[in-house]
């Protein structure tokens, strides 16, 4: 079966003062219908740039290569009127602050049934039942009287319930999260990713969860891709990806990261910042920073070649690696 | 108002609650027109003291050179106007005068201030109102092009056209449009309110085409549009150049809002996303400078008003500060005072009608 998301060889370059500034490079990644992948990565990574080339929502000037296709569709180089038909009902999103996400003056009901009706081609009363059936199914208590609210009657996480039920509300087939709970404290956190994992279990929802913290990539997701510099380093299940990463960035990462229980346990800062856009030397962009770089390393950026069961790495040294338990 | 609860520990629950008692609108309305009340009181004195601070004498302003050199006359006058009494007891006369509704009588045209101010309100009432319509309905779509189209030919068309806008002098304006349409192409009159041959309408309002058209003088209403187009045109220029930048602004911000992303995610036409999303938000800094604006039209554009022989405030204003003629300035200055407080008011109820998280603080 065909994956419902296959993204291939994705490159985009956005306008800057200083000329064109390359941000994702040869980015290539699916999503089955049904499952939940994550896309992980520091900030600055090219994680958000690419939910927003799936939707359609670069800023203008940006240049774009390569495919993505969404169930058989080409959707690099869609008109306004394609865009208008994937959005919302084939790809949805939710965004990392629900506070700025939705609007501020109108109610939770219109933000919830204006896309339903030119999706669905619902009336008002059928709209109307929907939203509340949404926001029953994302547990918020009351919701006739929801409908008539305005988002800053809610908490945060109430709000990115209701932006959530508003991502669902046009029936997509995928939904992009990005780092939908970085805004939130840590325990609404949990609420919200039990919600996503209960709504693609239940209505077949795939998921494609951006994230900077491999706690919720290990918690939520079965696929992950580690994002470095714009480019995918290592992907594969998530399972074995983070008990025994093969890049040196995703030990890496997982050795800066701190554990909730053990004591005394060393943090790893990895040394060095990760390069600004445009400036990654000719390599390998980790090579830098990486303990394990040879000459070889600085010569020219590793593809992605299969290693072991479905998992795939960008390293020419694949080195030893000590995995911090 | 609502309260909703998360059902996560940890998690905060905003309540918005609404005081017990009165409705909030109507204490906030009281307290507005005790301000309003305290304002304008302050306005009588400010007025009062400075006019009378500044050199120059109503006797002189008034009489001709034949009576001023008549003592018996100059006495007369100063006691006809109470100007021979005290400063203090000429203004609590005057207080006494205004809780009774009694702006006293201009000196110049000897009718009494209330009924010269009934007189050029509407007048420029007339003026304001459809400059401030039209100003707000081009200012808002044009501005929000521009925004739209941000750093492209339409937005460096509309910012060249605005400062053009912004830095021509209105009585030049006035000039080139009389030129332009009364003298060369003969299609509308060159001032005043009505043509000779017509004599006002009934006053209901005491604006010509509302009150023709009430009394179902079609000729006449039709008549007093003509003679507003011009000026109308100058006025709403001017006030559309005003607009057209702030618009802008504040809708380029809007524009970078997540919400206006998360609106084109949700695959919304794009009509929908501006009018409905990217409009509503934007409005409402632009409602602070369109109140702003409406002020100062109805205040009077005296300039603009005088070269249209238009027989509105700013005419009124003009000629009353030129002759000293002190109940005049003070009707008028009370009258300004009222407008810009009236606007405010409106302005923040607008506020809360647009945001509703304005309406519960």
């Amino acid at each position: 079966m065909a994956p419902l998301l296959d993204v291939d060889s994705l490159a985009v370059t956005l306008p800057s003062p200083r000329g064109p500034l390359p941000i994702l490079h040869d980015v290539s990644l699916t999503v089955d219908e049904g499952e939940l992948v994550g896309i992980a990565g520091e900030s600055g990574c090219g994680k958000s740039l690419t939910a927003q080339t799936l939707l359609g929502l670069l800023p203008p000037g940006a240049a774009v290569t390569g495919s993505a296709r969404y169930a058989g569709t080409e959707l690099l180089g869609l008109d306004a009127r394609g865009w208008q038909r994937v959005r919302g009902a084939g790809i949805a999103m939710v965004f990392q602050d629900p506070s700025a996400a939705l609007h501020p003056m109108l109610t939770v009901g219109r933000q919830l049934t204006e896309h339903m009706r030119v999706h669905l081609r619902m009336d008002r009363r059928a709209a109307g039942r929907r939203a509340v059936e949404l926001l029953d199914q994302v547990r918020i208590p009351d919701p006739e009287r929801a409908l008539r609210a305005y988002p800053h009657q809610f908490s945060g996480g109430m709000r990115q319930r209701v932006a959530i039920a508003i991502a669902l509300a046009a029936r997509p087939r995928l939904l992009i999260a990005d780092e939908p709970t970085t805004a939130l404290d840590v325990t609404v956190q949990a609420g919200i990713l039990a919600l996503l994992e209960r709504l693609r279990a239940e209505t077949g929802l795939a998921v494609a969860f951006i994230t900077h913290d491999l706690g919720v990539l290990s918690a939520l997701t079965t696929r992950g891709y580690i994002f470095y510099a714009g480019r995918v380093v290592e992907t594969g299940p998530t399972g074995s990806l983070l008990t025994a990463p093969t890049h040196p960035y995703t030990a890496a990462l997982l050795g800066a990261r701190p554990h909730g229980t053990q004591t005394g346990a060393t943090l790893r800062p990895i040394p060095g910042a990760p390069p600004a856009p445009g400036e990654a030397p000719p390599g390998c962009p980790f090579q830098p920073r990486c303990g394990y770089a040879e000459p070889s390393c600085g010569e020219a950026p590793p593809p992605l070649t299969p290693a072991g069961v479905d998992r795939s790495v960008a390293c020419v040294v694949r080195p030893h690696l000590e995995v911090a338990a | 108002m609502t309260t909703v609860n998360d059902g996560e520990p940890g998690a905060v629950a905003t309540t918005a609650s609404r005081p017990r008692g009165a409705h909030p609108l109507l204490t906030f309305l009281a307290k507005r027109v005790a301000v309003t009340a305290g304002l304008l009181l302050g306005v009588t004195v400010v007025t009062f003291g400075l006019v009378n601070v500044v050199p120059g004498d109503p006797v002189t302003a008034n009489l001709s050179d034949q009576a001023l050199n008549d003592p018996a006359a100059v006495a007369a006058f100063r006691e006809k106007w109470g100007l021979d009494q005290p400063l203090w007891a000429q203004y609590l006369h005057y207080l006494g005068n205004l809780l009774h509704g009694d702006l006293g009588h201009s000196q110049q045209t000897g009718r009494a201030v209330l009924d010269d101010l009934l007189h050029y309100v509407p007048a420029t009432l007339e003026l304001a109102l459809p400059s401030m319509v039209l100003a707000l309905l081009i200012g808002t779509g044009v501005g929000m092009l521009a925004a739209v189209r941000n750093g492209r030919l339409t937005d460096q068309l509309v910012r060249v056209g605005a400062l053009l806008g912004l830095s021509t002098p209105p009585f030049w304006l006035s000039l080139v449009v009389l030129y332009v349409f009364f003298y060369q192409l003969g299609l509308a009159p060159s001032g005043g309110r009505l043509s000779t041959d017509f004599s006002p309408p009934p006053t209901v309002t005491g604006m010509y085409t509302v009150d023709g058209a009430l009394a179902g003088q079609w000729d006449v209403a039709w008549d007093a549009a003509q003679h507003l187009s011009l000026p109308v045109l100058v006025l709403t220029s001017l006030t559309v150049a005003m607009l057209v930048r702030f618009v802008r602004s504040a809708m380029l911000e809007v524009l970078q809002q997540d919400y206006i992303r998360a609106a084109y995610a949700k695959g919304l036409p794009t009509r929908v996303v501006l009018r409905r999303h990217l409009l509503r938000a934007g409005l409402v800094p632009v409602v602070t400078v369109s109140g702003l604006a409406f002020a100062s039209l109805l205040s009077g554009t005296v300039l603009v008003e005088s070269i249209f022989g238009w027989p509105g405030v700013g005419q009124y204003a003009y000629r009353s500060a030129t002759a000293l003629d002190l109940p005049a300035i003070l009707g008028v200055s009370l009258f300004v005072a009222l407008v810009y407080t009236l606007v405010n008011l409106t302005v923040d109820l607008l506020y809360g009608l647009i945001d509703p998280r304005i309406r519960l603080s």
